[in-house]
């Protein structure tokens, strides 16, 4: 029969029926049949330079798009390189299928040359895995991992494949319909709670939202913006949910947080209802629990039920997607606008001075000096030149706090970063998934000093396929945010945290055929990132900014998020209202 | 105080321990569990006793029930529920209370399962606490060794269960989980 194929053939082909056009990888032993096969497949594969990243780079293309993102890699140290990312993908909800190589079944089991118990190993890391036993059972697998991973809460879904089964050949007959009876899906979100989140929503004095990642991950921010004005509540956006409500609508307060600002954090804590959407009431979005948002009820919205009450207990809990739940919360509050939307409109009004008034008390404002470029600054002239428009990806640590609050995000899907897991490293790759996802766009790889030294091999990546992406490396010579907690907690014993070799950039950058440069003064600043961005190519722009600055505000460990550390190393306590 | 949870899950390589592994993640131990398949030879039941503080719980069911290859996830501990636990025992008896171990295990309606010359050993079923009681009294007559079973349990309400239906893959599969996708 013509349809006689190879298990690497029926792969690709149920790969493509996915929509799958690109995917980031590394070849090796287990896994030569299947990129044998893919020799003359049109889905285009990435060699980037290390597994972890072909995960980073799969999750930088899934969250600029919302589409899955596909890795692969070799069995034993290939799938072992790719459990980070899975564990990143897992924490923000990325939606991303990785395809691992496992050794020939008969071998499995015998610490065979290059095997590692995947399955075993990536159990807990994925939202749920697969070891292929069978010729016969791939096909439905990859449409169910596909399937797993976009659906619902999303998350990645790691499929293993023997080398055997690779090379197997089976009669391929397209999967018509895949059968997961436990996987219980609700969607839609119960009518009755509706009506009354919009009866709550209407009876509070100091409403709130606190969106989150959930309103970027079912693309409900127009819903978003359509509640918030309908409201004209102060709404917060948490690291995961920045451009979900544009930065610069006029009923955005800011990040709340650890380091968030100060009114979204004394927003948190004076509001009387807490509408909560696609959140999950992260321990840096709430510090000390119990000291948080102590005078609000709360709507909960989330599609996974087991956040629902996780941490914080909500008056009043819907589970569903936020796709099929705001256009009718919106319609429910809209319905109710002309019988109780003036009830309070003199609360409101005095709320929204409040709001106001914090933010005038203690504004997130950019420090600027004539001396030596404050990591701020660089972070002032990032947003102008992106101006809310450009993809913006960092790593983690104070880089990361600094662009969150000052690069601005007009939409969602533009702001990439490691938000719950935290991964030093994921910056640079996720910026090679984003640009080969948006080619029209300027991606901006923001990395600290310590975090580009462990994505330092995808700049061989990145010129290879001469990706545009403008490198910003923000260096203090520290791993600054671990110096912080050192200065400030720790008697600034400063213990392992001095980065006091760097690669010359503009060597290193020319070593892989681009252009780069290091500038330390404010007077080149605007200059140099001007001249990054009309730069056709990749740029890498190392910027020495002041080695001591400090992410402020800050509320430390356990704290409650209305005592902020505004500045000076002395807590400012401010009773909730 | 132990949860009793009772598991409805699909007899996969690994189902077990995406259970198990929960637990662990959190640092909860497990004290008894017992897994069979169902009439369906698809599907197992697990029973589970673990240590779960008390505010924690409906978080485990909510994970559990999150679970793929999860049918459906129960807490026992509050609502109507037989709980049995079989234990088997054996018991050195020296030849003059012989007639008291055997009289013990009528109480508690125990069966021997075999006699010898150094003792009996003994099959008995009930509560767990009503197991502990009888290890306790056969303690009192020599030297004893003990294999229990863990808990098994049913529930005495019905509770209804709500499988996913088949899904379409491809191009409809597709239309459908596009929520949140630019460029699509």
């Amino acid at each position: 029969m013509s349809n006689l194929m190879s298990g690497a053939k029926i792969l690709l082909e149920c790969l493509a029926r996915e929509g799958v056009d690109l995917m980031f990888g590394y070849p090796g032993g287990v896994t030569l049949p299947f990129y044998d096969s893919l020799y003359d497949h049109e889905i285009k594969h990435i060699l980037v330079r290390h597994e972890e990243n072909a995960c980073f780079a799969a999750e930088g293309y899934s969250r600029a798009t919302g589409k899955v993102g596909v890795c692969c890699a070799t069995s034993g140290p290939g799938a072992t390189n790719l459990v980070t990312g899975l564990v990143d993908a897992m924490m923000d909800s990325i939606p991303i299928v990785a395809i691992t190589g496992q050794v020939t079944s008969k071998l499995i089991g015998s610490d065979a040359f290059q095997e590692a118990d995947t399955f075993g190993i990536t159990r807990s890391c994925t939202k749920h895995n697969y070891l292929v036993k069978n010729i016969q059972e791939l096909p439905g697998i990859i449409h169910e991992a596909f399937y797993i991973a976009s659906t619902g809460r999303p998350g990645p879904v790691l499929v293993d494949i023997p080398k055997d089964v690779f090379q197997a050949q089976g009669h391929y007959k397209p999967v018509d319909s895949i059968h997961l009876p436990g996987y219980k899906l609700v969607t839609e979100g119960h009518s009755g709670q509706i009506r009354r989140a919009a009866q709550m929503i209407w009876e509070a004095k100091r409403p709130y939202v606190y969106a989150g990642g959930g309103i970027v991950a079912s693309g409900s921010h127009a819903e978003l913006a359509e509640l918030v004005e309908m409201i004209d509540a102060p709404a917060v956006c948490t690291l995961m949910g920045l451009g979900s409500l544009s930065s610069s609508h006029p009923n955005f307060v800011s990040m709340p947080g650890m380091h968030g600002s100060y009114a979204a954090n004394m927003g948190m804590s004076g509001a009387d209802l807490l509408i909560a959407l696609g959140v999950r009431f992260d321990d840096r979005v709430t510090g000390r629990l119990a000291a948080f948002a102590p005078h609000a009820k709360v709507i909960h919205v989330d599609v996974d039920p087991a956040e629902v009450g996780k941490n914080r207990n909500p008056d009043l809990p819907i589970v569903g997607d936020l796709s099929k739940v705001m256009p009718k919360l919106n319609k429910a509050v809209a319905e109710l606008k002309p019988t109780m939307g003036e009830q309070n409109a003199a609360s409101r009004k005095a709320w929204w001075a409040q709001i106001r008034e914090w933010q005038a008390e203690n504004p997130l404002t950019p420090q600027f000096s004539t001396e030596e470029i404050k990591p701020q600054h660089l972070m002032a002239e990032i947003d102008r030149l992106s101006g809310g428009e450009a993809i913006v990806t960092s790593d983690v640590g104070q880089h990361q706090m600094w662009a969150a609050q000052f690069i601005r995000f007009h939409h969602p899907r533009l702001w990439i970063n490691s938000g719950g897991l935290g991964a030093m490293g994921f910056g640079l790759p996720a910026a090679i998934g984003a640009q080969f996802a948006r080619p029209d766009k300027l991606v901006f790889a923001i990395a600290g000093d310590g975090g580009f030294q462990m994505s330092i091999p995808e700049l061989a990546t990145i010129a290879s396929h001469q990706l545009p992406i403008k490198i910003i490396i923000m260096n203090n010579g520290y791993l600054g945010m671990v110096r912080q907690w050192q200065e400030l907690f720790y008697n600034n014993r400063l213990s392992s945290v001095t980065l006091d070799c760097f690669p010359e950039a503009e060597t290193l950058a020319k070593a892989y055929g681009f252009k780069g440069r290091t500038i330390e003064r404010p007077s080149q600043l605007t200059a140099a990132l001007e001249e990054a961005v009309r730069e056709p190519g990749p740029y890498l722009l190392n910027v020495r900014v002041s080695p001591t600055d400090n992410v402020y505000p800050m509320v430390p460990a356990g704290g409650a998020i209305n005592e902020m550390v505004l500045g000076a190393p002395q807590p400012v306590a401010v009773p909730g209202r | 105080m132990i949860q009793v949870i009772s598991i409805l899950l699909e007899n996969k390589t690994g189902a077990l321990l995406r259970v198990t592994g929960l637990l662990s993640a959190r640092g909860y131990n497990i004290d008894s569990l017992t897994v069979a398949r169902t009439l369906d030879p698809g599907l197992s039941r697990m029973t589970i006793g673990v240590d779960v503080e008390p505010h924690l719980r409906r978080q485990v069911i909510k994970q559990m029930n999150k679970l793929v290859n999860v049918l459906q996830a129960t807490d026992l501990s509050d609502g109507p529920a037989v709980t049995r636990e079989m234990v088997l025992l054996r018991v050195r008896a020296a030849m003059e209370s012989r007639t008291a171990i055997l009289k013990e295990a009528e109480i508690f309606q125990a069966r021997v399962v075999d006699s010898s010359l150094e003792g009996f050993a003994i099959e008995a079923t009930g509560d767990a606490e009503k197991m502990d009681e009888f290890i306790d009294v056969m303690r009192s007559y020599g030297e004893i060794e003990v294999t229990r079973s863990g808990v098994v349990a049913v529930s005495l309400e019905a509770k209804k269960l709500r499988l996913s239906p088949p899904i379409p893959t491809g191009a409809e599969a597709k239309s459908k989980s596009s929520n949140g996708v630019l460029n699509a």
